[in-house]
């Protein structure tokens, strides 16, 4: 089945059950059903060679059931079958009901209102299945590659007994790999909408020209804190973190927020630093699982100083605060971090002595209260002197609050950002992503 | 084939006239979240994953589609997708497989559990948790109590073209008690946990109101504290953050996927090396540690794995040397060294992969006090907060919850965001006492792989005493 034939059969399967589930409602019930579903291909190199191959086919269906100012949620596996989901999701429903009945009052349930409708089908030019593997290892011959290619329809469809009906479907791919050469290595990542042989290769050529850099000598680098730039990477990576609690207005309120001190103006970013959730960058639908429709643009940080926390209904009406159409979790969904000024070409030079890092590894807060995050870098990362790289650094652990690397010793960020589309495939693929620039800071701190 | 006629056996002929062999995996899995936060429901939820993985070896390569149209038109769709596209792929494959990777299993496992989680009633659950949230209750600091249940029931029924069958049920609980405790612009938040392959008979009512107590006790406790001093000094870590020790540290630098180069794009590879098997002193010869998928109520225990090999008990660390890996039939035919049974699944869209189960420090001699009586100057630390290791698993940072200052041979005060620091091998090397009484503990939210997967792990550990270590706390 192509991917435009999964789309097509799954949008009237999706539009029925609803029609059927909502045609059930009993007086005083309200209900919001999502929809989360995928065909995708999955294939796993290593050695520029398949380690496994997985093509899946997956649609879930979830049911929220307000009833007597009880909440209850349930979701399950749909077959594709409409006659063998619709008794399966009256029986879903029929669950819901029973739980409703033996709950206590859910204080904070949101009312189910009509946030409007929309529709969204992405179309792309995907290779067949049968031809992903002689089209990502060719161009690739004589590469130690690993990673991973992930190709075909992503779907997302929700509907309420208000009336309310969004729908979002796109077809595309990624290939996030690494070329290793020994222990060293450097990342690359191909994503997009259409398949083009020409745009892997050039986009394989550039990350064999980075890991050629790794081949100079290594350099041992005692800890201590150094002038050091993250690349888009490294700054997605450790913008990431405020998707950790950071910026949702529930963790603040709970206490468990490592950006109280923003939120309580005890303490500032640099003014350098502007952050938005931007939903203009079309990595994400503007929709929630209630359906809600965030604005295009919200700002979270400006010039330093916290703008808006991400607060979901729920939360607004637990704490009286004002929704903004932030999901459950309240993590972010398109994080855009506003450019600089550097240009790309005096990056080199603005660093003169220190550390260049493509790419972070494996963070987390160290010291929640201060903003303190540890990690490691990893990939492609060099010692620079004299804004001349000198050589691969092996591995190092940081360790340094985002009070200090995005406060004072935040000096400079580029002028140019680029995309990090999110290739997380945890349960399902996900969507959305990050735009980051780089980022020039001083005295960044290295522990281990 | 199975002797006996099963709705399935259809479409595993079908595979036959595809490929060389064909495996079938259908997975069944309700995972229910209960959680009361500040005396009332916050989270009433419950998922429902169920599909078919099909499986076939094509020209030595085994290939896989998932799908949950269960029909028999839907299940021969998706062994003709796997077909398809493994018959395109064994050009390029990795390795070159036989059947032999998928031995002959016929047998049953069932959880051990008192209450089978669907005979415990829905308002006995919401009544301990309720009952917890409110034992937390107590002072206007605690700004977040929450009690929360996950509750899992699986059933894998495995069925191969070679004549395999086999039915695993699981029950598995994941029980958190919770306490944020805030003033000004800090805050501290303790934890306790009970997590394993148990049923509704961890709804006590005294013992959970009892946890809770201590639970919020602590954090207000931890609030006043001093922060954790900096400094080389000897460390005692309890159980529950032995686990996380023995997760990041020995867990996945064995994993031979990793060590075969499988996980470098995504979670990393490994100090490890092939020929280190039978010689590397990991660690002092107070360290044996074991994979033991055997041990009742451990989270991770099982009979099979994904790949219908049956699982055993077997040492990866004796006296401080390694001596065999975590890797599947796959992984030892690739490496020519020795594994156990440990290829396992996230869920039934996605293939098995080599992954940790239970891996277990063995107990020592030691009582808990016997261990703090050796310490002059050192820091005792418990539950884990924070978690981050370099990509080959050498460099490592973790904090804990909680800290408790020893000083000569007795045990102080509180201290607050205790962290330390090491490399692996360093690490493990100083290890200077290991206690008698072990604990069970796991975690349902291991990720690895490409496509990504989260998986159930259970560690067993006493509390264990390791000789200066860089500890620090948090800012002031």
């Amino acid at each position: 089945m192509s991917t435009h034939d999964f789309t097509s059969r799954v949008h009237p399967l999706f539009d029925r059950l609803c029609a059927d589930l909502l045609g059930q409602l009993a007086p005083g019930e309200e209900l919001t059903i999502n929809l989360n579903a995928e065909e995708t291909l999955f294939v796993r190199f290593n050695g520029n060679r398949v380690r496994q191959n997985t093509d899946v086919q997956q649609l879930s269906l979830s049911l929220r059931l307000q009833s007597q100012g009880r909440t209850v949620e349930k979701s399950r596996t749909l077959s594709g079958n409409f006659e063998t989901d619709q008794v399966a999701m009256t029986s879903l429903l029929a669950r819901c009901r029973d739980e409703a009945a033996v709950l206590p009052i859910d204080p904070h349930q949101v009312p189910i209102q009509n946030h409007g409708s929309s529709s969204e089908t992405f179309r792309g030019a995907l290779l067949a299945p049968e031809q992903v593997v002689a089209a990502v290892v060719r161009p690739a011959q004589g590469c130690d590659l690993a990673g991973l290619y992930a190709g075909g329809t992503v779907i997302r469809g929700n509907q309420n007994s208000q009336g309310q009906s969004h729908w979002f479907a796109t077809e595309t791919f990624f290939l996030d790999y690494s070329l290793y050469n020994g222990p060293q290595a450097a990342k690359g990542n191909y994503a997009g909408t259409h398949w083009h042989d020409d745009e892997w290769t050039a986009n394989l050529a550039r990350t064999k020209t980075l890991l050629q850099l790794l081949s100079k000598p290594q350099q041992n680098v005692p800890p201590g804190a150094y002038r050091s730039y993250l690349a888009p990477g490294a700054l997605s990576d450790l913008i990431g973190m405020m998707g950790w609690n950071a910026l949702s207005a529930a963790a603040w309120k709970q206490g468990r927020s490592p950006f109280k001190k923003l939120a309580e103006k005890d303490l500032s970013l640099s003014p350098l630093l502007s952050v938005d959730e931007n939903f203009g960058l079309g990595l994400t639908p503007r929709f929630n699982a209630l359906g809600e429709v965030s604005a295009t643009t919200l700002p979270l940080i400006q010039r330093g100083e916290l703008a808006n926390l991400l607060v979901s209904s729920r939360t607004a009406k637990e704490y009286s605060l004002q929704a903004n159409g932030a999901a459950d979790g309240e993590a972010p969904r398109a994080l855009d971090v506003h450019p600089g000024t550097l240009a790309q070409s005096d990056i080199l030079r603005e660093l003169g002595t220190g550390l260049f890092l493509s790419n972070l590894h494996y963070l987390n807060w160290s010291d929640p209260v201060s903003a303190r995050v540890t990690g490691m870098t990893r990939y492609a990362c060099f010692w620079v002197e004299g804004g001349e790289i000198v050589g691969p650094i092996k591995d190092l652990r940081w360790d340094e609050s985002l009070y200090s690397a995005l406060g004072s010793k935040l000096m400079a960020l580029t002028a140019d950002a680029e995309i990090d589309p999110a290739v997380d495939t945890y349960y399902q693929r996900a969507l959305g992503g990050s735009r980051t620039p780089g980022a020039l800071i001083d005295g960044f701190t290295f522990t281990l | 084939m199975p002797s006996h006629t099963h709705p399935f056996e259809p479409a595993l002929r079908h595979a036959l006239l595809l490929a060389e062999w064909a495996g079938l995996r259908h997975s069944s899995e309700t995972t229910t979240q209960r959680c009361v936060r500040n005396d009332r429901p916050e989270q009433n939820q419950s998922c429902l994953e169920q599909g078919v993985m099909c499986e076939v070896l094509v020209d030595g390569h085994f290939g896989y589609a998932a799908t949950a149209d269960l029909s028999l038109a839907g299940l021969q769709r998706a062994f003709d997708r796997a077909a398809t596209t493994t018959r395109a792929t064994t050009a390029h494959k990795v390795h070159g497989f036989t059947a032999a990777q998928r031995p002959q299993a016929n047998g049953r496992y069932q959880s051990q559990r008192q209450t089978a989680l669907d005979q415990t009633s829905l308002a006995d659950m919401t009544d301990c948790l309720l009952a917890a949230s409110r034992a937390m209750q107590g002072s206007d600091l605690l700004v977040n109590r929450s009690a929360s249940a996950m509750l899992v029931q699986t059933d894998i029924e495995y069925l191969t073209s070679s004549g395999s069958h086999t039915r695993q049920h699981f029950d598995l609980v994941d029980l958190t008690l919770s306490a944020t405790a805030a003033q000004g612009l800090e805050s501290q938040t303790r934890t306790w946990s009970r997590t394993g392959q148990l049923g509704g008979e961890v709804f006590h009512r005294d013992t959970l109101v009892q946890q809770a107590h201590q639970v919020a006790q602590e954090a207000l406790a931890l609030l006043q504290a001093d922060n954790c001093p900096s400094g080389r000094m000897d460390l005692i870590l309890m159980p529950d953050q032995m686990m996380l020790q023995i997760h990041e540290s020995i867990g996945h630098p064995l994993e031979l996927d990793r060590i075969l180069g499988d996980e470098r794009n995504y979670a990393g590879w490994s100090f490890v090396k092939p020929q280190d098997f039978g010689t590397l002193q990991y660690g002092s010869e107070l360290m044996n540690v074991s994979f033991d998928p055997t041990r009742e109520h451990e989270f991770a225990s099982y009979e099979f794995d994904d790949g219908g090999h049956r699982a055993s008990k077997q040492l990866l660390i004796e006296h401080g040397v390694l001596q065999r890996g975590l890797g599947s039939l796959e992984s030892q035919s690739r490496s020519g060294l020795p594994g156990v049974a440990n290829f396992r699944s996230a869920s039934w869209n996605r293939a098995p992969i080599d992954r940790m189960a239970n891996v277990n420090l063995e107990p020592g001699s030691a009582t808990l006090d016997e261990l703090i009586a050796q310490v002059e100057h050192g820091v005792l630390m418990r539950s884990n907060r924070s978690w981050s290791i370099d990509d080959y698993r050498n460099k490592f940072q973790f904090g804990c919850e909680l800290g408790q200052m020893i000083e000569n041979g007795k045990l102080g005060k509180l201290v607050r965001n205790p962290n330390y620091r090491g490399v692996t091998v360093d690490f493990w090397n100083r290890l200077a006492g290991v206690g008698r009484d072990a604990t069970l503990h796991g975690s349902p939210y291991c990720g690895k792989g490409e496509p990504s997967q989260v998986i159930r792990v259970g560690h067993a550990s006493p509390p264990c005493l390791f000789r200066d270590v860089e500890v620090f706390g948090g800012q002031a």
